[in-house]
């Protein structure tokens, strides 16, 4: 910030511009985050009780959860193979 | 609700569940975390959307370990810092520093967007009409055609629009800093 804090209306336009939004799907999906988070600790515990549910995570990851009515694009794939992996 | 509270005030209130303070945090520094990765780093889309989502999934998982809330900004500053760092070393053949990687104006765009953000804040306090056409037509890049027709205004009388709602813009971010400024 500067010392006088007086800025004239070319700054703050400058300013405005130096702030464009996000891609929509980019927020809306980290808005999402709390519930993807219940998703992905719900489809684990299922995996853990349900080998069969496990095994086809690991073959086809989205296809399985498409099968089971989850829709894998708003969900953290990547940390989903991962906890999976661990939790081997 | 959410809009209006302090950026502590909010975090505690996403430290509870609340999902609405959630998204809010999250609408809240968007332009920011996207600015950094993408102008500060120059990040390419795919490696700045994965920086993106990797900031807020963190902060997420860190809302319980935050030292001070009221620095929540600065600690996305720094985690978007790191990880556009982090990303732009796993794609390089070489072993850079991160003095190598950061742009020696980094700093300098910090500054900037910081007061970016100030603007917008202070741009909250502006009528709603306002708030949609200097956001679409700086921010968003609208034309005069496409601002009028969303918002229902003829585009004739954008352009003065534009140069009132600035002017009371100024007027709010002068009197905001002038009630900051020591006396």
């Amino acid at each position: 910030m500067t010392e006088t804090f007086r800025y004239d209306e070319e700054t703050l336009a400058a300013l405005l511009r130096a702030l464009p939004p996000a891609p929509e799907g980019w927020v809306r999906a980290a808005q999402e985050l709390p519930r993807s988070r219940r998703e992905l600790d719900d489809i684990v515990a299922r995996a853990v009780a349900d080998e069969a549910f496990r095994t086809a995570l690991i073959e086809d990851l989205e296809r399985a959860l498409s099968d089971v009515g989850y829709e894998p694009s708003l969900l953290p794939l990547e940390e989903l193979r991962r906890r999976l992996s661990s939790d081997h | 609700m959410e809009a209006s509270l302090s950026d502590a005030a909010l975090v505690a209130r996403c430290r509870t569940g609340d999902e609405g303070a959630w998204a809010e945090l999250v609408n809240r520094f968007s332009r920011y975390v996207y600015a950094i990765a993408t102008k500060g780093f120059g990040l390419r889309a795919d490696d700045a959307e994965d920086v993106f989502q990797e900031v807020f999934a963190r902060t997420y998982q860190h809302l319980d370990r935050l030292r001070d809330d009221e620095a929540i900004r600065p600690w996305i500053a720094q985690l978007t810092r790191r990880l556009s760092i982090d990303k732009i070393r796993a794609g390089s053949r070489e072993q850079l520093s991160d003095d190598e990687i950061e742009p020696p104006d980094l700093d300098d765009t910090f500054d900037r967007l910081d007061d970016a953000l100030a603007v917008r804040e202070a741009l909250g306090e502006l009528s709603e009409t306002c708030q949609e056409i200097l956001d679409r037509f700086f921010a968003r890049d609208e034309s005069y055609q496409t601002i009028g027709e969303t918002l229902e205004i003829p585009s004739g009388t954008i352009a003065s629009r534009i140069s009132r709602c600035l002017a009371k813009l100024r007027e709010i971010f002068e009197g905001r800093n002038s009630a900051a400024e020591p006396s």
